[in-house]
C-alpha cells in the first residue's frame, strides 16, 4: 500500500493517514470500502441481470438472492423487444441534442453573465445577483403549468417563417433550461478566485472586456467548465416530466420517455431494464472515461461555497 | 485545455444545431398537429392514439386508417402513438393549450369532462350505428354522443380451480357469484393454510385510474357510488351513507387480517403466476399470461356479490374528434367509416379485448358463444356499472383514490368518506355544476 | 440598459478610459448579461409571477369558463386542508433528515475513498453509478427492492428481522424514500467533499502528525476547518434538493399511504394537473416560495456570518 510511502508533498494524504497503517484498521476500512460498493452496486446489478430475464422469473427471483445472480432462463429477447419497440436511435439522438445544446449553449450564457457580475462594477450588480440567487429556490415542477401556457404564446422564427407556440418542438426541451442561477453561482464563484490582476495586465496591453473574457478568464476557468458541463448535463439527459407534457411527436421524444412505451396494460419489466440499461450506460461510460479529470475540476470549483 | 473544451462543446453545438434544422427538413412544413391541406388537394387530419409500445393495438388500429386513406382521396389521416403511462398527460397539456388534434382516443370516463370544457365535437349521424354498441363503448354527454371504442375490458377474479378444490371453496358462476360471506371465508382458509403470506391479490400495487375503476364496483356492489347520479350534484349520502362506511369497513378489513396487501406488488398477474396468490382480481387483460401458465386449471369468476349484485367498471379508450378540427367533415366521415363492424372485430381481436357490438362478437372466435373469453362478455353485459358521467369526474376520480388508499391503510372510515365528499361538493358547487 | 454611463464606477487604478465598444464597462457588463436575464425573465420570472396571479383566482386546466378573481379563497382553502399541513410537515420533515445525514454520510464515502490506494477509482465509480441513474429508473427498482417480500425483507429476514410493507406501511413509507433519496444523492456530495478534501494542503496534515495528534484531532483541527466553504455550498446544495421532493413520491407513493409521504411539491402538481386547479395549485406553489425564501435567508445569514467572521 502506497499510503505509507507518500512523502511531505504529496498532496493527497488518506485523513489522519498516519494512524490507518495498523492492520486491522486497514482491513476495517477495506471491508467498509467493499460493503458500501455492494449497497450502492446491488440495485444497478439488479436492473442489468434482469434486463437477460424473461418477465416471470425476474418476479420469481424478488424473493432470494437470485434476484441479483445472472442464473436460470437468460436470454436477449429483452434487448431485440426494446429495439422493436422504440425507435430507439431516434430518441437517443434527441436525447443528445437536447443535453448538448443546453450544455453547450448554457455554458456560453451563464459564464458571461457571471463574468460581468464578478469582474466589472457597475450599478445594480448587488441586486441582480441576489435576484438570481433567489431563484435557486424555486422547484421547476411547481411553475410547469404557467411555463407551459406561456410558451404556448411565445414566437419563433425558422426556416418557414414567423410562429407562435413553442409546443412540439425542440427548443421548447431545450431554451427554458439554458440560463442557470446554479451554473451562474457556480462560474462567478470560480471566476472570483482568478486574480485580478490578470484582467489589469490585458487591460495594458488594449485588451477589451470581451478578450479579457475570451482569453484570460475563461481559459483559467476549465474546472468550473466542467463541474457546469457535468452539472447541467445530467437534468438535461434525464428529463422526463417536462417532455411527456410539451413534446407530441414522437420524432421529438427524447430517450427517458420511451420507458413508458413498456408500460402498457401487460408492463414489460425485463423491457423496462433492458431500456433503462441502454440509456444509462452512455451516462456512466462518460463519466468512467471523465472521472478524474471531473473530480479534480469539482475540487477546484465547488469549494468556494 | 480550456479553450479546448470550449472549441469541442461549440462544434458539438453546431452538430447539434444542425441536426435540429435536419430534424426541421425532415418535419417537412407540416405544423404541430400535422392537419392542413397539401397541395394536391389531400386535407391531412391528424389522429392521436395511447398505443405507442403496444404493437398489437397500434398495428390494428393502422390498418383502420390505411382502409380508410385508400378507400378515398380527400382526406389522409396521420396518425401520432403516445405512451399510454403518460398520455393523459399529454393530451390534456395539449387541450391546455389548444393543440389538440382532429381525432383522439380518450379514457372513457374523461369524456363528459372534456365535451364540457368544449374540446371534443358530437358525434353527428352516427346515432343508429352506435345503438349497436355495448353502453359503456359509447361516450355521453348531456345527451349527445361524443365518442365510441371498439371495446370494452371486463374485471375478473382469476384462480386456479386445483387450489380452490383443496381448500374445499366452491367456485362461483355468473348466476349464482361469492357472497361477501363465501368470499370472506375462502380468504381465511387460504390464509390459515399457510402457503399465502397474501392470498388475494386485488392489485393494490396499480396507481391512477385503476382504484376508481377496480374498486368503485365494490363499493357499488354494497350500495353506495361515487356520487348521486340523479343530479350529480352531490356525494352526500351515497360517498358517505352506511353503505358506503359498511364497503369501507370491509375493504379495510381485507388488509387488516392480511388477507390482501395494502400496496401489492408491481405486477400482480407476474405474482400470482408465480403461485404468490391463490385469486388475482385484474382486468381481462391478464387472461392471456394467466391461461399461458395454468392452461385449464385456471378458472376466471365473477367479482363477489356484496349485497347489490356484482359490479365490474365499464368504459375503457374510445374515440372521439376535437372541436378544434378545421376539417370536421372529414373527422367525421373517418369515424363513420372506422365504425364498422369488421373494423371493431379486428381490433377487439388484437387487443384480446370484449367487441362491442355483437355482430364483431360473432367474428372472434375467443368471443363466439362458448368461446374461452366469452365469459368476459357476459360479465360486461351483466355487471358492468360506467363510472359517472359528469365533467367533475376526473376530481371524483382522484379524490376517490386517495380516500381509498386511506381507508385501506387503516384511516376512520366515516371521516375520510366526509372529507371526500366534502371536495367533491366543494368542486361541483366551485364549477356551478357543470351547467 | 442602464440609464447613464458612469465611469467612475471601473476599477480604481485605471487610467484608461475609452470609449469603444468592449471597453465601457458598464455597455460591456450589460451586454454580457443580457442573455441571461432575457432567458430567466422568460422562463423564470414571468412564470413566477403568473403563479403569483393565478393563485387568486378560480383558474382551471380545462373549463369553458374563464378564470375568475377570488381573493383569498384558495389559501383559505388551503390552510384548512390536513393534506396540506401533513406535506409541509413531511417536507420539513425530510429537509431536516436529508440535510445532515446525507451530507455526513457523503463526508465518510470521501474520507473512505481519499486515499492513494490500489482500486479507490473503482470504488469511487461504484459510489458514483446512482447518480448517474435517473431518479425514474432508481424509483422503479427501489419499488421493487421495497415490496413486502422483495429484496431488503428477504435480506432481513436472513438475519432475524420480520421486515414491514415498506412503502405501503405509513410508519415507514417516508423513512424508505428517505434512504432512497440518501442512496443516490449522496455519490454526488461524496464528490464534492473528495474535492474539499483534496485542497487540503498535506504538509498540515505532516505537521499536525508531528504534533503528535491522531486521526480524531487530525480531522477536527485540520480536515474540517478546510472544509468549511464546502461544508456551506452542500449544505446549500442539498437543501434545495430537499425541498423539491418530488420525482420519488410521484412514482413510488403518490404521496400515501394515509399523506406519509406527500410533500408540498407534489400536491401542487396533483392539484394543478390531476385535479386541474390550477388556481389552487398556484396558492400551494406561492405559499412554498415563500417557505422556502425564508429558509434561504436564514441559511444565508449564517455563511455570510461565517465570511464576515473570517
Amino acid at each position: 500500500m502506497s499510503t505509507a510511502t507518500h512523502t511531505p508533498k504529496a498532496k493527497v494524504p488518506p485523513a489522519a493517514a498516519g494512524a490507518h497503517n495498523h492492520p486491522v484498521v486497514r482491513a476495517a476500512v477495506a471491508l467498509g470500502r467493499v460493503l458500501l460498493a455492494l449497497i450502492f452496486g446491488l440495485p444497478l446489478v439488479f436492473m442489468i441481470v434482469s434486463s437477460f430475464k424473461p418477465d416471470n422469473q425476474i418476479f420469481a427471483d424478488l424473493a432470494s438472492i437470485n434476484a441479483f445472480l445472472p442464473l436460470g432462463d437468460l436470454t436477449l429477447e429483452n434487448y431485440l423487444g426494446v429495439f422493436d419497440r422504440v425507435p430507439f436511435a431516434r430518441f437517443m439522438l434527441n436525447s443528445i441534442i437536447v443535453s448538448v445544446l443546453t450544455v453547450g449553449l448554457g455554458l456560453l450564457v451563464n459564464s458571461m453573465a457571471a463574468f460581468a457580475l464578478s469582474r466589472i462594477q457597475f450599478r445594480g450588480q448587488k441586486i441582480i445577483l441576489t435576484v438570481i440567487l433567489a431563484t435557486l429556490i424555486v422547484p421547476f415542477e411547481t411553475m410547469a403549468l404557467p411555463l407551459l401556457w406561456w410558451s404556448n404564446q411565445l414566437p419563433w422564427i425558422d426556416a418557414n417563417g414567423l410562429s407562435q407556440g413553442w409546443l412540439d418542438t425542440y427548443q421548447i426541451q431545450i431554451v427554458p433550461f439554458i440560463a442557470n442561477a446554479f451554473s451562474i453561482y457556480l462560474f462567478y464563484q470560480y471566476f472570483d478566485s482568478i486574480p485580478r490582476e490578470l484582467d489589469e495586465a490585458a487591460r495594458v496591453d488594449g485588451a477589451n472586456w470581451f478578450r479579457i473574457y475570451r482569453s484570460v478568464v475563461m481559459p483559467l476557468a476549465g474546472p468550473a467548465v466542467a463541474t457546469v458541463a457535468i452539472l447541467t448535463f445530467l437534468p438535461a439527459w434525464n428529463s422526463y416530466l417536462w417532455p411527456l407534457m410539451v413534446v407530441q411527436s414522437e420524432e421529438l421524444r427524447p430517450a427517458m420517455v420511451g420507458i413508458d412505451y413498456f408500460k402498457q396494460l401487460n408492463v414489460s419489466w425485463g423491457q423496462i431494464m433492458a431500456y433503462a440499461t441502454i440509456i444509462t450506460a452512455p451516462v456512466l461510460a462518460l463519466f468512467i472515461s471523465f472521472q478524474r479529470a471531473f473530480i479534480s475540476s469539482i475540487a477546484s470549483s465547488g469549494v468556494k461555497g | 485545455m480550456t479553450t479546448g473544451i470550449i472549441r469541442k462543446v461549440a462544434a458539438a453545438g453546431v452538430v447539434a444545431a444542425l441536426s435540429v434544422s435536419l430534424g426541421a427538413c425532415t418535419k417537412g412544413g407540416s405544423s404541430t398537429t400535422n392537419q392542413g391541406t397539401s397541395a394536391n388537394g389531400t386535407t391531412e387530419l391528424a389522429m392521436w392514439t395511447h398505443n405507442a409500445g403496444n404493437e398489437e393495438e397500434l398495428g390494428a388500429i393502422t390498418a383502420v386508417v390505411d382502409d380508410f386513406n385508400a378507400s378515398q382521396t380527400k382526406y389522409k389521416v396521420n396518425i401520432q402513438a403516445f405512451p399510454q403511462d403518460s398520455y393523459n398527460q399529454s393530451v390534456v397539456a395539449a387541450a391546455a393549450s389548444k393543440k389538440l388534434p382532429c381525432i383522439l382516443d380518450t379514457d372513457g370516463p374523461n369524456v363528459p369532462n372534456w365535451a364540457w370544457a368544449g374540446y371534443l365535437a358530437p358525434l353527428e349521424g352516427l346515432d343508429e350505428t352506435l345503438g349497436k354498441f355495448l353502453p359503456s363503448t359509447v361516450g355521453q354527454y348531456k345527451d349527445k354522443n361524443y365518442s365510441y371504442g371498439y371495446y370494452d375490458v371486463a374485471l375478473a377474479m382469476f384462480s386456479r380451480k386445483s387450489v380452490l378444490e383443496k381448500h374445499d371453496i366452491r367456485i362461483p358462476t355468473v348466476d349464482q357469484p361469492w357472497t361477501q360471506a363465501e368470499f370472506d371465508g375462502a380468504l381465511k382458509k387460504l390464509k390459515d393454510s399457510g402457503e399465502y403470506a397474501y392470498p388475494a391479490d386485488l392489485s393494490t400495487g396499480f396507481t391512477g385510474e385503476w382504484w376508481p375503476y377496480a374498486y368503485s364496483p365494490m363499493l357499488q356492489s354494497f350500495g353506495g357510488d361515487l356520487i348521486d347520479r340523479t343530479d350529480f350534484k352531490s356525494a352526500d349520502g351515497v360517498l358517505n351513507g352506511p353503505e358506503a362506511v359498511a364497503w369501507a369497513t370491509w375493504f379495510r378489513s381485507l388488509v387488516a387480517n392480511e388477507w390482501v396487501a395494502a400496496k401489492g406488488g408491481a405486477d400482480s398477474t407476474k405474482d400470482f403466476v408465480n403461485g404468490k396468490s391463490a385469486i388475482l382480481y385484474n382486468g381481462s387483460w391478464s387472461a392471456k399470461d394467466a391461461r399461458e401458465a395454468f392452461g385449464d386449471d385456471l378458472v376466471v369468476l365473477p367479482p363477489p356479490d356484496l349485497g347489490h349484485g356484482p359490479k365490474i367498471g365499464g368504459g375503457s379508450w374510445q374515440w372521439a374528434v376535437s372541436s378544434s378540427c378545421s376539417a370536421p367533415e372529414g373527422a367525421m366521415e373517418y369515424m363513420k367509416f372506422a365504425a364498422q363492424d369488421k373494423y371493431v372485430a379486428s381490433v377487439a381481436e388484437a387487443t384480446r379485448n370484449i367487441p362491442a357490438t355483437d355482430a364483431a362478437a360473432d367474428q372472434v372466435e375467443a368471443f363466439k358463444p362458448g368461446g374461452e373469453n366469452d365469459i368476459f362478455r357476459q360479465f360486461a353485459k351483466e355487471f358492468a356499472v360506467v363510472r359517472p358521467e359528469t365533467p367533475g369526474y376526473p376530481f371524483i376520480a382522484t379524490e376517490f383514490t386517495k380516500t381509498a388508499q386511506d381507508i385501506i391503510n387503516g384511516a376512520d372510515p366515516q371521516q375520510a368518506l366526509d372529507q371526500a365528499v366534502l371536495n367533491i361538493d366543494a368542486n361541483q358547487q366551485s364549477n356551478n355544476y357543470f351547467e | 440598459m442602464p440609464p447613464a454611463v458612469t465611469p467612475d464606477l471601473a476599477p480604481a487604478g485605471n487610467p484608461r478610459s475609452r470609449t469603444t465598444l468592449g471597453h465601457q464597462p458598464v455597455t460591456v457588463a450589460w451586454l454580457m448579461l443580457v442573455p441571461a436575464i432575457v432567458l430567466m425573465v422568460t422562463f423564470l420570472i414571468i412564470p413566477i409571477i403568473l403563479t403569483f396571479g393565478l393563485a387568486f383566482t378560480n383558474a382551471r386546466l380545462i373549463s369553458p369558463e374563464p378564470a375568475r378573481f377570488i381573493g383569498l379563497d384558495n389559501f383559505t382553502r388551503l390552510f384548512s386542508s390536513p393534506t396540506f399541513w401533513r406535506s409541509l410537515q413531511n417536507t420539513v420533515v425530510f429537509a431536516l433528515v436529508i440535510v445532515p445525514v446525507q451530507s455526513a454520510i457523503a463526508l465518510g464515502l470521501a474520507l473512505l475513498i481519499n486515499a492513494k490506494v490500489r482500486g479507490v477509482n473503482f470504488f469511487r465509480t461504484v459510489y458514483f453509478l446512482p447518480v448517474v441513474t435517473s431518479m425514474v429508473v432508481v424509483s422503479m427498482l427501489w419499488m421493487f427492492m421495497y415490496q413486502p417480500n422483495g429484496l431488503i425483507n428477504v435480506l432481513l429476514a436472513k438475519i432475524g428481522i420480520d421486515g414491514p410493507d415498506w412503502l405501503g406501511d405509513p410508519r415507514t413509507a417516508l423513512f424508505a424514500i428517505i434512504v432512497l433519496s440518501i442512496w443516490q444523492a449522496v455519490g454526488m456530495h461524496m464528490v464534492i467533499w473528495l474535492s474539499g478534501l483534496q485542497t487540503i494542503p498535506g504538509e498540515l496534515y505532516e505537521a499536525a502528525a508531528l504534533d503528535g495528534a491522531g486521526p480524531w484531532r487530525q480531522f477536527l483541527h485540520v480536515t474540517w476547518p478546510g472544509l468549511r466553504q464546502t461544508a456551506t455550498f452542500i449544505l446549500i446544495t442539498i437543501t434545495i434538493a430537499a425541498f423539491s421532493l418530488f420525482t420519488q413520491v410521484n412514482i413510488m407513493t403518490q404521496g400515501g399511504p394515509l399523506d406519509a409521504t406527500s410533500t408540498v411539491v407534489f400536491q401542487a402538481v396533483r392539484t394543478g394537473f390531476q385535479q386541474q386547479q390550477t388556481g389552487y395549485a398556484s396558492a400551494i406553489s406561492l405559499v412554498f416560495f415563500a417557505i422556502v425564501l425564508v429558509v434561504s435567508l436564514i441559511q444565508r445569514y449564517f455563511t455570510r456570518d461565517k465570511e464576515a467572521r473570517r
